[in-house]
């Protein structure tokens, strides 16, 4: 038991040294930063902030974590949360209770989910190419439903979701705190994290040893639209209206980046939902970090990119591959293990 | 003999024509000279783009940021014409070059650093995005004689239809995209990059070389379609063309191109832009279609084009394997 908590441990100790690196910038910056009030029977700070602004990106991947995990992609779940979004808002302004139009919203995202998979699973098409097709038909549809408005709603219960509290604290934290809880004790409590592994590693010999591949990425989507579609009510539930246009725009993109900030190959196999989750929070106190340093809103885009291909080239296999080499021949000792995230390349493939 | 690559190609033709076709048996305006032109003018930017975004995709790559670029090529020229003195053919001279080398840039982090297209050339978006933000958020006018002049340049053909010059820009850059792919060395390194890594890598295809130039290749069409951009709309502006990069990828798939890369034609991303732009003609002609229909009717497109090619690839592959008795893994 003890063995396992390190290994975990281990595995996240690179997210959680830059998470508080960033941090402590933040506190640098900002030094009420780690300040937390309570009023009016609700917590308030900006550690608390980044906590809740940042659920839609942990929420999305949650799912993305294990779309990759199968060597895929989902690049329609910002469209989905448009499209969940509208559903929840036309449903609750046509007079639905709130709980019917949250239930029609997931099942609305979880059918999306269903559509991808059947794409990619049975019609075997590119994962890329697969939820292309929604993501650019998606935010027409969700258009669609809104009848090109912005569709606003008051319900409480619904507004609840996105801008209430439960026992103080912001509704959205306690979401996406619960549905990663869930989704990490399904994958490693269970044989079922094991079985997505297999499929990313190796499709063809993963359904030689017996795993039904077919269900099983179907189920991985239908789960990927399901978290789009939650996120997609938060977003919606927290301005009180449903935008077509513009919610969970390029979302898609920040929970991609977020499955690999939290170390997890785009080639598929092995993968950790904790190290995404954090990598969601580090792009969210980055986020946090350029607003409070008072730097121009301006540069926000660029500080992110340069961000981005840092942590993309300390996790490049190359790059790991020629650090490994130098340190081997540096210290003269045989190799203790080989690393991890090696990846072949095609010359030493065709070798 | 209609070869199996030739296919969607014909098929993409066969479905502008019929299109065209109908659209013009409900509104025989449809057949002016104005609205053809206009469909020229009017998918100027996204045709230039979507010719790189050919290259790139017939090499199993992908390119995110070339709406980012044109973005910040707008942007960047209309400052530089406002701040400085610079003449405006100079200007694209500078933003030319600007933007080559960023695609080369990309192109080289993508193959030296092994990183997958996808991921390095959304932090390109990122990028340019930001460059074009931090130049200005405003939208910035351009207003230079010279500007005057080139928008000025068109031909009106008889029945009143004007081909402006950005529209023949768009056709020049088909026609030379197209010869380098079919006529140099370099497009058949294209071809054979897509067709598989290594095996390219065997026949001795300079992977590091075709790996920059595509990219830079994309990057330098991306320069150019933001300078017909700005000519279009007189302006240069941050927020503009989200989401072009989609569009490109949409035109090029549309035009029958195989999205996993070896199997493609200019001339189908031609067509592809021409059916994208026809059904939006479609929606001003009919006043009661709501402007969301183009994106649901492009997807609806991209899957039917995405299955026919489905399709395709496996009739010509169980028909090798019945031929070959072996069971070849495709």
């Amino acid at each position: 038991m003890s063995a396992t908590t390190s290994s975990v441990f281990k595995r996240i100790l690179p997210q959680l040294i830059i998470l508080a690196v960033v941090l402590a910038l933040n506190v640098i910056v900002f030094p009420g930063f780690l300040n937390i009030e309570v009023h009016n029977g609700r917590i308030f700070g900006n550690l608390i902030d980044v906590l809740n602004r940042g659920a839609p990106v942990a929420l999305l991947c949650i799912g993305m974590t294990l779309v990759i995990a199968t060597r895929g992609i989902d690049l329609s779940v910002g469209a989905v949360m448009a499209i969940a979004g509208a559903t929840a808002a036309s449903l609750v302004s046509d007079g639905h209770h709130w709980t019917t139009s949250l239930l029609g919203a997931l099942l609305v995202g979880s059918l999306c989910g269903l559509w991808n998979g059947f794409l990619v699973a049975v019609l075997r098409i590119q994962p890329i190419v697969a939820t292309l097709v929604l993501m650019v038909a998606g935010r027409g549809i969700a258009q669609l439903i809104t009848e090109g408005t912005i569709l606003t709603f008051i319900d409480p219960g619904l507004i609840r979701l996105g801008a209430g509290t439960i026992i103080g604290i912001p509704t959205p934290i306690l979401i996406w705190i619960a549905l990663g809880a869930g989704a990490i004790l399904a994958v490693r409590r269970t044989a079922l994290g094991m079985l997505i592994e297999a499929i990313g590693i190796n499709e063809a010999s993963s359904r030689l040893a017996g795993i039904n591949s077919r269900v099983l990425l179907i189920c991985v989507y239908a789960m990927t639209g399901l978290c789009a579609a939650l996120a997609g009510v938060i977003v919606a539930a927290d301005i009180k209206g449903a935008d077509a246009n513009n919610a969970g725009l390029w979302l898609e993109l920040d929970a991609i980046l977020a499955v690999v900030i939290g170390g997890n190959s785009l080639l598929g196999g092995r993968f950790s939902i904790l190290a995404s989750l954090l990598g969601a929070l580090i792009i969210q106190s980055v986020n946090s970090l350029i607003l409070l340093s008072g730097m121009p809103p301006e540069f926000n885009l660029i500080i992110k990119s340069v961000l981005i291909l840092c942590i993309l080239v300390i996790q490049s296999p190359k790059v790991g591959h020629l650090i490994y080499m130098l340190r081997a021949s540096s210290l003269h000792v045989p190799p203790p293990e080989t690393p991890s995230r090696r990846v072949l390349t095609p010359k030493e493939d065709a070798q | 003999m209609i070869r199996s690559t030739h296919l969607p190609l014909l098929v993409t033709l066969l479905t502008f024509v019929l299109a065209y076709a109908l659209c013009a048996a409900q509104y025989p305006a449809m057949l002016s000279t104005r609205v053809v032109a206009n469909l020229l003018t009017d998918n100027a930017f996204l045709g230039i783009v979507a010719v790189g975004m050919t290259f790139v995709i017939l090499s199993g790559g992908i390119d995110l940021s070339v709406g980012s670029v044109i973005a910040f090529t707008g942007v960047f020229l209309a400052v530089v014409l406002r701040d400085t003195s610079i003449h405006p053919l100079t200007a694209f001279v500078l933003v030319l070059a600007l933007t080559t080398a960023f695609g080369a840039a990309m192109g080289a982090v993508i193959h030296y650093l092994e990183m997958p297209p996808f991921i390095v050339t959304l932090a390109g978006m990122f990028f340019a995005r930001g460059a074009a933000y931090v130049l200005s958020t405003d939208s910035v006018p351009i207003e230079h004689e010279f500007y005057d002049f080139l928008q000025s340049l068109y031909y009106k053909a008889p029945g009143g239809g004007r081909f402006r010059l950005i529209g023949a820009v768009m056709l020049l850059a088909f026609v030379a995209g197209g010869l380098v792919l079919h006529r140099t060395r370099l497009g058949q390194n294209v071809y054979a990059l897509g067709g598989g890594v290594a095996t390219a890598r065997l026949m001795g295809v300079p992977l590091a070389r075709t790996t920059v130039s595509i990219y830079a290749i994309s990057g330098g069409l991306a320069g150019l379609a933001g300078i017909v951009f700005s000519l279009y709309t007189s302006a240069g502006y941050s927020l503009a063309t989200v989401g072009v990069e989609l569009d490109a990828i949409a035109a090029v798939v549309i035009g029958g191109t195989l999205l996993s890369g070896g199997y493609g034609f200019v001339a189908g991303t031609f067509f592809g832009i021409l059916i994208m732009g026809l059904i939006q003609t479609y929606i001003v002609f009919d006043g009661t279609l709501s402007s969301w229909w183009t994106k649901i009717v492009i997807g609806a497109l991209l899957f039917a084009f995405i299955l026919l090619q489905k399709g395709l690839t496996w009739a010509t592959t169980s028909r090798k394997r019945v031929r070959t008795g072996s069971a070849t893994p495709s």
